[in-house]
C-alpha cells in the first residue's frame, strides 16, 4: 500500500463512531431522537433543538450530486498529482450534504442531479475515508 | 433599538501603497498606516482609545500590534471573521464610540501574503482548525478542498440553478478591471474585455483564472471618530450611517447554500440608515471572486435572487452605470493580501470625500455609498459584514 498523502481526519469524541463505522463499510449520519432531524457533520447536541439526545443511524449511502467543480490547480502534496479531480457536495436521501469527491468515473461527466453511491477507500490502519461514485 | 446613525464618522484613511513588500513585517505596514491614516485625520496617538484589528497570521493580533506602537487602549477588538472583520469592526467602533466608551479607534490590517509565497487559493486552505474537535475541517480537508474550490461550488449551482452563464461573472471581472486602470497603485492596469476571461485557464470550474482575485501584500488603516472629535478633524467626516452582521455556515447539512450571509446582514443596515437601494450612488462588494459579488449583490437586495447575470450586464457596475462597484480596482485587479475588507471601507470614503473630482474614477454626486464583505468560504462557512457610509 502507498503511503497515504491527504490530510486525515481530527478523530476523537464526538466523531469516533462514524470513523469506526467507516471502517467497516457504513456511513453513518446523527439522528435527533427528539425532533427528528438529521445532521452532518456528526457533533454531541443535535444542532437544530440543542437536545443531547443525538443517536448515530445508518445512511442508505445514496444520494445526488448538488454541486461539483473539477479542481485543476491544487499544490497541496496530497492533491498536486490527483488534478484533475471532483470536489463535491452530495446531497444524501437523508436530505443533507457532505463534502465528498466523486471517483471512479472522468470528471467532464459529473452533473448536478446525478444519483451517486457511497464507496470507501482505506488510508491507514485507522482511517478508512467515505467517497461517492456514479451509480452503475 | 437605539438610533446610532451619525454616531461615529471616519475622519482619517491610509492605505499603503506596496504590493510587494519583503523587507517590510505585518507590523511595520500596521505601524505606517496607522500614522498616515491619523495624520490625515489631524490627530495624534494620543486622540486614540481604540484599536481593533484582525490577522491571519497572529490570533492574538491586537495584543501584538498595542506591543509594536506602545498603545494602551480602552477598547481592543480582535474580530476575525475573514476578510469581512473591517466592516465588523467599523461596527464595533461605532457602538464602543457612541456609547460613550471612547472617542477615537483605529482600524488596521496588513499581510505579506505575497512575499511569504503563500498559495492562498490553490493550496490547502489557510483557516484550518485542526485543534478542534469535532473539527468541521475533519469532513471537508481531507477532500482537497482549496479556496477557489470552495466558491467554484457555489459559482456551479448558480448557473445550474438559475442559467447564469460564465460571460457574466466575466462582466464583474471586466468592470473592476477598467475602474483599476485608473488607479496608477492597482496591480493590473490594463483593460481586459468578457471573452478574455472565459478563455483564461480554469482553476476549479466553473471559475477562470481573471475570475479569481490577485494576491498581494499590502494594508491600510482607518480612523473612526465621535461626532465631537470629527468636528475637529481636517478631513470632512464621511458618517457611519447603518452597520449589520451575520454568519452562514453549513446548517448540519441543511441550509440553502445558494444565499449568502449578505441576505441577513443588510436588512439591519438599511434599517439603521434610513435609506433604500436606490439611494445607494456606488457600492464596494468584496470580490474575492467574480461569483462573490454576483452573489451579493443578489443577497444585499440589488435584485431578486437568480437574476444577478442581468443585473451585472450591460456596464452597470462601471462608473457612469447604475450602480458602479469596486472603484479601486477590488481584489480582482488592485490587491488582495488575504482579508481585504479594509480597503472597501478606504475607497468608499474617498469616493465620498469627492477626492477624484474632476477625474473619471469619481462617481458624479456621491453622496452615499455601500460596503459589503464577505469572509470565509461560500461553500463551508463565512461572514457578511454590510455598512453604509454617508458624506454631509
Amino acid at each position: 500500500m502507498t503511503t497515504w498523502k491527504k490530510p486525515l481526519p481530527t478523530i476523537a469524541g464526538e466523531t469516533l463512531p462514524f470513523w469506526d463505522a467507516c471502517r467497516r463499510g457504513k456511513l453513518l449520519l446523527q439522528r435527533c431522537g427528539r425532533c427528528q432531524e438529521y445532521q452532518f457533520y456528526p457533533r454531541g447536541i443535535c444542532s437544530a433543538c440543542w437536545s443531547t439526545d443525538v443517536n448515530w443511524v445508518e445512511a442508505s449511502g445514496k444520494g445526488t450530486v448538488w454541486t461539483f467543480t473539477v479542481t485543476r490547480l491544487n499544490r497541496d502534496p496530497g492533491f498536486i498529482e490527483d488534478v484533475p479531480y471532483v470536489l463535491a457536495l452530495v446531497e444524501l436521501d437523508e436530505g443533507v450534504k457532505m463534502f465528498t469527491n466523486v471517483v471512479e468515473c472522468n470528471p467532464d461527466d459529473v452533473s448536478i442531479g446525478m444519483p451517486v453511491e457511497v464507496t470507501f477507500v482505506r488510508a491507514t490502519d485507522r482511517v478508512t475515508v467515505p467517497y461517492f461514485k456514479p451509480v452503475a | 433599538m437605539v438610533d446610532l446613525r451619525r454616531g461615529a464618522a471616519i475622519v482619517g484613511i491610509h492605505e499603503h501603497v506596496t504590493r510587494y513588500a519583503p523587507d517590510k513585517s505585518e507590523l511595520q505596514i500596521q505601524g505606517e498606516s496607522v500614522v498616515k491614516a491619523l495624520e490625515d485625520a489631524g490627530l495624534t496617538k494620543k486622540d486614540v482609545d481604540g484599536l481593533l484589528t484582525a490577522s491571519s497570521s497572529a490570533s492574538d493580533s491586537a495584543l501584538n500590534l498595542a506591543d509594536y506602537l506602545d498603545m494602551y487602549p480602552d477598547y481592543l477588538d480582535n474580530t476575525n471573521v475573514g476578510g469581512a472583520s473591517f466592516e465588523f469592526h467599523l461596527g464595533h467602533a461605532l457602538n464602543a464610540i457612541a456609547t460613550g466608551r471612547i472617542n477615537c479607534a483605529v482600524i488596521t490590517y496588513s499581510a505579506m501574503t505575497r512575499s511569504g509565497g503563500l498559495s492562498m487559493g490553490t493550496g490547502a486552505a489557510e483557516w484550518t482548525q485542526a485543534g478542534l474537535v469535532p473539527s468541521p475541517d475533519s469532513f471537508e480537508y481531507l477532500y482537497g478542498i482549496t479556496t477557489v474550490g470552495l466558491y467554484a461550488l457555489i459559482a456551479q449551482r448558480h448557473m445550474h440553478q438559475y442559467g447564469t452563464k460564465p460571460e457574466h461573472l466575466a462582466e464583474i471581472a471586466v468592470a473592476v478591471r477598467k475602474h483599476a486602470s485608473m488607479n496608477p497603485q492597482a496591480l493590473f492596469r490594463n483593460p481586459i474585455t468578457v471573452e478574455e476571461v472565459v478563455r483564461s485557464r480554469i482553476i476549479s470550474s466553473p471559475l477562470h483564472l481573471l475570475d479569481c482575485c490577485v494576491i498581494t501584500d499590502g494594508g491600510g488603516a482607518v480612523v473612526v471618530a465621535s461626532p465631537e472629535v470629527a468636528r475637529n478633524c481636517r478631513q470632512r467626516p464621511v458618517w457611519v450611517l447603518g452597520t449589520g452582521e451575520a454568519a452562514a455556515h453549513q446548517g448540519a447539512g441543511k441550509r440553502d447554500l445558494i444565499y449568502t450571509a449578505a441576505k441577513q446582514s443588510h436588512g439591519p443596515a438599511f434599517a439603521m440608515a434610513g435609506v433604500t437601494h436606490d439611494d445607494i450612488d456606488m457600492a464596494m462588494i468584496y470580490d474575492s471572486f467574480t461569483i462573490t459579488v454576483l452573489e451579493a449583490l443578489e443577497d444585499l437586495g440589488f435584485c431578486e435572487k437568480g437574476e444577478g447575470g442581468d443585473f451585472v450586464s450591460g456596464g452597470r457596475l462601471q462608473i457612469g452605470g447604475g450602480l458602479p462597484i469596486n472603484t479601486d480596482g477590488g481584489g480582482l485587479s488592485s490587491n488582495h493580501p488575504g482579508m481585504r475588507g479594509i480597503f472597501l471601507l478606504l475607497e468608499a470614503t474617498r469616493q465620498l470625500r469627492h477626492q477624484f473630482e474632476g477625474t473619471p474614477r469619481q462617481v458624479p454626486d456621491c453622496k452615499i455609498a455601500l460596503c459589503h464583505g464577505t469572509g470565509g468560504s461560500l461553500g463551508a462557512r463565512h461572514s457578511g459584514g454590510t455598512v453604509i457610509l454617508g458624506r454631509d
